[in-house]
């Protein structure tokens, strides 16, 4: 792989490279757009099950007519995965049988029989049969302009089906049995549903083939799902990512044309999501740890701040400047802990450092007695309404005041009606 | 309150947290032998969850709970777990005797044979709840009262001491409900202490001698005639615990530490 | 019947009982598509194994199969728990990505492996016979796969002996059993190391996906007439023998994959089963 090739290949120099390409990001962003919903509506291992159930279908369609025709390759795959997916369903309301015994089985024996059928005609010695074996890892290399037509003409049916009837998907996915309530033709919905499924995965497995189509399904829409509560932004994120593991492929293809694609678009979809699962806001790993972190500090100055609220309270004056060794006498804290917390509240300008004390400022004090007031609130709250002793009540209490809002707040004084005092009868600072 | 010679169940600041979210929270009480008691109080109560604190099968936060004064490990033999109908597959290929013989595995162990004297304690279990004509039944074939027999002679196979029954009335037709009270009556005269999470405020009454009740906390915990008031019940069910199921909510969501460290 | 027809048949049926004892409880526990996630996530680490030990015996890759399982196993269940993914879908993407990356070892070490993919979709259960075990006066023990399935079997039927009472119990209820003070947790994943191992022994001869077949569709047949789980297991074994008999010969008359067949036999003796409980019912 030279650098020439490289950038022939960014630069779409050849007409071959064009067809691969586009094959490959036509059939890969679609086919993640339609997982979404498979992957809300929790029927990944389906989607899975009807990937290894078209095998049959297309492989007959050869038999019965003796061309490699992708149109027939493409009817035969939607009958096979119908057919599938109709007696999974017809087993699993039947109940004679539970639902993922009834995907497995589905989905070996059907592959069972595609595997019985290919490797027939592979054994019949008939030479143009060797476009079929392409269909279980799927081959980009070898897309042609003929295919690319039958791909952007289902494509096209296949996204515009779904934007015309994107509530109707939406509210299946969401709750089905709401949607029922308002009155949609949730049957019809989840038929057509399960049809353009069946018809992205007869597509699909043109570029990453029968075993690993389910991947091209679900990774994406996985991968979008992180990052976002909005289905119109997931699904557009989880085409992104599609067409972008696509192409991926596709250059794998064209720099290793003995490699099968459909190994490398997985793996590029699961690197994608194994990246969002780190960096996406809210749900991933990294924001996590921050969201963590943030709240373990808040914990510590507020603590800190408690602290000397408490001790002004107790010497009578009024913000008293304290030693910082004379903290940890009144509560626990590690040296580094202590350290940090001030550090933290000095930024904030809560307190001052003056002739080595610490001291609250203005601004700090009102903050304190805030704390103050909510921690004393939420005790006599855990005393009076879960009838806990008051020594339990300052374990419990310290955990749970930090997250005290101030709807929670104005809740907590309209029941317990404007209190005074708190359980160890110290007053509880007035708003 | 009277101090409990002998109890059977004690909690001591019981407190678990299920997913973020406090649903028991440090729960004291004594119970005694020998009577029938009833937990009680609204959905999402903790009343499940407290049975399967006692019993190990969710962590606790913290505090601990003693049977018959002892650690449950030390006295598992004489404990009986029934749990809800819905927790068991019943599509498994099993028979009714087969079901009710699994109450002497924990004699038995892993490995010992099933002896003729375990048969004939099953036999008489199964008597009991009036099940012996279906002892070859499969079990998938049975009605709602039914299977909760069945597990009902499970636990009598245990001939355990102490009886823990989650919600054995729900799905249960009104006629194996009196069977089934009666049957508990019985075991009590053999001084079985027996332990029942039940939702039926109308049938509390009648059913049970002592009474727990629990929204989160513990509210009261007694003989029935001093726990069964109107007060009491008002507090139990009134709904003024909605500030601590938001605080849990926002410990959730904002991805809070529950306990300091 | 000739010589390697028995041979052939014999293996089938061999790795089919192996099959019946995990697949049964993998069935009864509603696992069924963990099993199809183990057999094809072990793929990778079998191509290492292969790369690096330059043998293909089986019984050096058992323990590290076993892990992989396991390895694969705590994987789902952190995706699932810590990334708050729905079960399905962390079971989707952690095979079919180790599957993935197995099949890319595959092609890209093909020469060293003597391995390829499709093989490993289907396996060449047809050679078996041709792999033969010499002993050292030069006579033949009989192919080395007749073997090694065989000693997977007895190691099975040992462990299913052990393991019986605790696996009837933990499957039927789960909070019964942890009552009882039994490890839900532990026969679990004795269970899916159990799988592992099963799929490694398949591996070469009837591939990852064929071994679903015979994990899941004999137990599922039988337990459509089954009213006790040790019936449920003898029922399952013969169904799945009748199956590789089937299968083979049928194989044999299309000229097809030996593998393949199979499943298809499997799933005809499943829709016969359904038939005869319909008769039955209904009569």
């Amino acid at each position: 792989m030279t650098s020439q090739n490289l950038i022939d290949f960014i630069l779409l120099r050849e007409p071959n490279v064009l067809l691969v390409v586009a094959g490959s990001i036509i059939l890969c962003g679609m086919s993640a757009i339609v997982g979404c919903f498979t992957f809300l509506r929790k029927r990944a291992l389906i989607g899975d099950a009807v990937s290894h159930s078209v095998l049959p279908g297309v492989c007959l369609a050869f038999i019965l007519t003796g061309e490699k025709n992708p149109l027939y390759f493409l009817i035969g795959a939607i009958i096979s995965g119908m057919m599938s997916l109709l007696i999974m369903e017809g087993l699993t309301r039947s109940r004679q049988t539970r639902p993922d015994t009834a995907i497995a089985l589905m989905l070996s024996v059907f592959f069972g029989i595609g595997i019985v059928l290919l490797t027939s005609i592979q054994h019949s010695g008939n030479a143009s049969q060797a476009g079929l074996d392409k269909f279980l890892f799927g081959k980009a290399a070898s897309i042609t302009l003929e295919d690319i037509r039958l791909f952007a003409f289902s494509s096209a049916g296949i996204l515009s089906i779904i934007f015309i009837f994107l509530r109707g998907f939406t509210a299946i996915s969401f709750d089905e049995e709401f949607a029922v309530s308002i009155g949609f033709p949730v049957r019809w919905l989840r038929f057509a549903l399960s049809f353009l499924t069946v018809w992205a995965v007869s597509v699909g497995i043109q570029a990453v083939g029968v075993v690993l189509m389910s991947a091209l399904l679900i990774t994406p829409a996985l991968a979008a799902r992180m990052w976002t509560h909005s289905i119109r932004f997931m699904l557009f994120l989880a085409m992104l990512f599609g067409m972008l593991s696509g192409y991926l492929g596709a250059f794998v293809s064209y720099s290793a044309p003995a490699m099968p694609t459909g190994p490398w678009i997985v793996v590029a979809a699961t690197f994608i999501a194994a990246v969002s699962m780190v960096f996406a806001p809210n749900r991933g790993i990294l924001a996590q740890w921050f969201e963590r972190r943030k709240n373990t500090n808040k914990t510590l100055e507020e603590n800190i701040l408690k602290l000397f609220y408490q001790i002004a309270e107790k010497t009578g004056e009024s913000s008293k400047p304290i030693l910082e060794e004379d903290l940890v006498n009144y509560r626990a804290f590690s040296k580094s802990q202590l350290k940090l917390g001030l550090r933290l509240l000095q930024k904030k300008a809560f307190i001052q450092f003056h002739l080595s004390t610490w001291k609250l400022t203005d601004l700090g004090e009102i903050e304190a007695r805030r704390i103050v007031r909510l921690h004393r609130l939420w005790e006599l709250y855990l005393q009076q309404y879960l009838n806990l002793d008051s020594d339990h009540v300052h374990d419990d209490a310290e955990a749970m005041e930090h997250v005290i809002t101030p709807e929670i707040e104005a809740q907590l004084d309209e029941i317990l009606g404007n209190p005074k005092v708190d359980p160890h009868n110290t007053i509880i600072p007035p708003k | 309150m009277p101090e409990i010679q002998n109890p059977s169940l004690e909690a001591h600041n019981l407190t678990v947290i299920y997913h973020r979210k406090p649903v028991l929270w440090s729960i004291d009480f004594t119970l005694p032998q020998g009577q029938i008691i009833g937990i009680m109080g609204p959905n999402g109560a903790g009343k499940s969850t407290l049975l399967k604190a006692i019993l190990g099968l969710v962590p606790l936060n913290s505090g601990y709970s003693k049977v018959f004064d002892k650690d449950l490990g030390d006295v598992r033999q004489r404990v009986s777990y029934i749990p809800q109908r819905q927790t068991v597959d019943w599509d498994f290929p099993a028979t009714v005797m087969d079901v009710v013989l699994m109450g002497r595995f924990q004699k038995r162990g892993m490995f010992q044979r099933i002896s003729p004297e375990d048969k004939a304690i099953a036999q008489e279990a199964l008597e009991q709840v009036n099940m012996q004509d279906y002892a070859s039944r499969q079990i998938s074939q049975l009605s709602g009262g039914q299977q909760q027999r069945v597990f009902l002679a499970r636990a009598l196979a245990q001939q355990a001491d102490l009886y823990l029954l989650d919600e054995p009335f729900v799905g249960v037709d009104a006629a194996t409900e009196q069977s089934i009270v009666e049957l508990l009556r019985k075991m009590k005269s053999e001084g079985k202490t027996i332990v029942v999470v039940h939702h039926d405020l109308h049938t509390a009454r009648e059913y049970f001698d002592w009474l727990v009740l629990l929204n989160a906390s513990l509210i009261a915990c007694g003989p029935v005639e001093d726990v069964f008031t109107d007060e009491l019940l008002k507090v139990t069910y009134s709904g003024k615990l909605t500030v601590l199921s938001q605080v849990g909510d926002q410990l959730r969501e904002r991805n809070f530490p529950v306990r300091e460290k | 019947m000739t010589i390697n027809d028995f041979w052939i048949v014999l293996t089938a049926s061999l790795i089919s009982l192996c099959c019946v004892i995990p697949g049964t409880f993998l069935v009864l526990r509603r696992m069924a598509m963990f099993g199809d996630a183990i057999s094809h996530a072990v793929l990778p680490g079998l191509v290492v194994a292969y790369l690096l030990s330059g043998s293909r015996e089986s019984f050096i890759m058992l323990p590290g199969a076993a892990a992989t399982g396991l390895l694969v196993t705590f994987l789902i269940e952190w995706i699932q728990k810590r990334m708050r993914i729905q079960n399905d879908a962390a079971i989707g993407l952690v095979y079919t990505f180790l599957f993935a990356v197995g099949v890319i070892l595959v092609s890209a070490y093909a020469a060293q492996t003597d391995l390829d993919q499709e093989c490993v979709l289907y396996g060449e259960i047809a050679y078996v016979p041709f792999d033969l075990i010499m002993n050292d006066a030069g006579f033949s023990l009989g192919p080395r796969q007749v073997w090694i399935a065989g000693s997977l079997f007895l190691a099975l039927i040992l462990v299913l002996l052990i393991s019986y009472r605790a696996l009837y119990i933990t499957t039927f209820d789960a909070g019964y059993a942890t009552a009882l003070g039994i490890s839900v947790a532990f026969w679990h994943y004795v269970l899916m190391g159990m799988v592992s191992m099963v799929t490694v022994v398949s591996f070469e001869s009837v591939g990852a996906v064929l071994v679903i077949a015979l994990l899941i569709g004999p137990p599922a047949t039988a337990a459509l007439f089954a009213k006790r789980l040790p019936f449920l297991l003898v029922l399952a074994s013969v169904i799945g023998i009748l199956s590789c008999i089937g299968g083979y010969y049928l194989a044999v008359w299309w000229n097809a994959s030996i593998a393949g067949a199979i499943s298809m036999m499997i799933g005809i003796l499943f829709g016969l089963g359904l038939l005869i409980r319909k008769l039955i019912s209904h009569p």
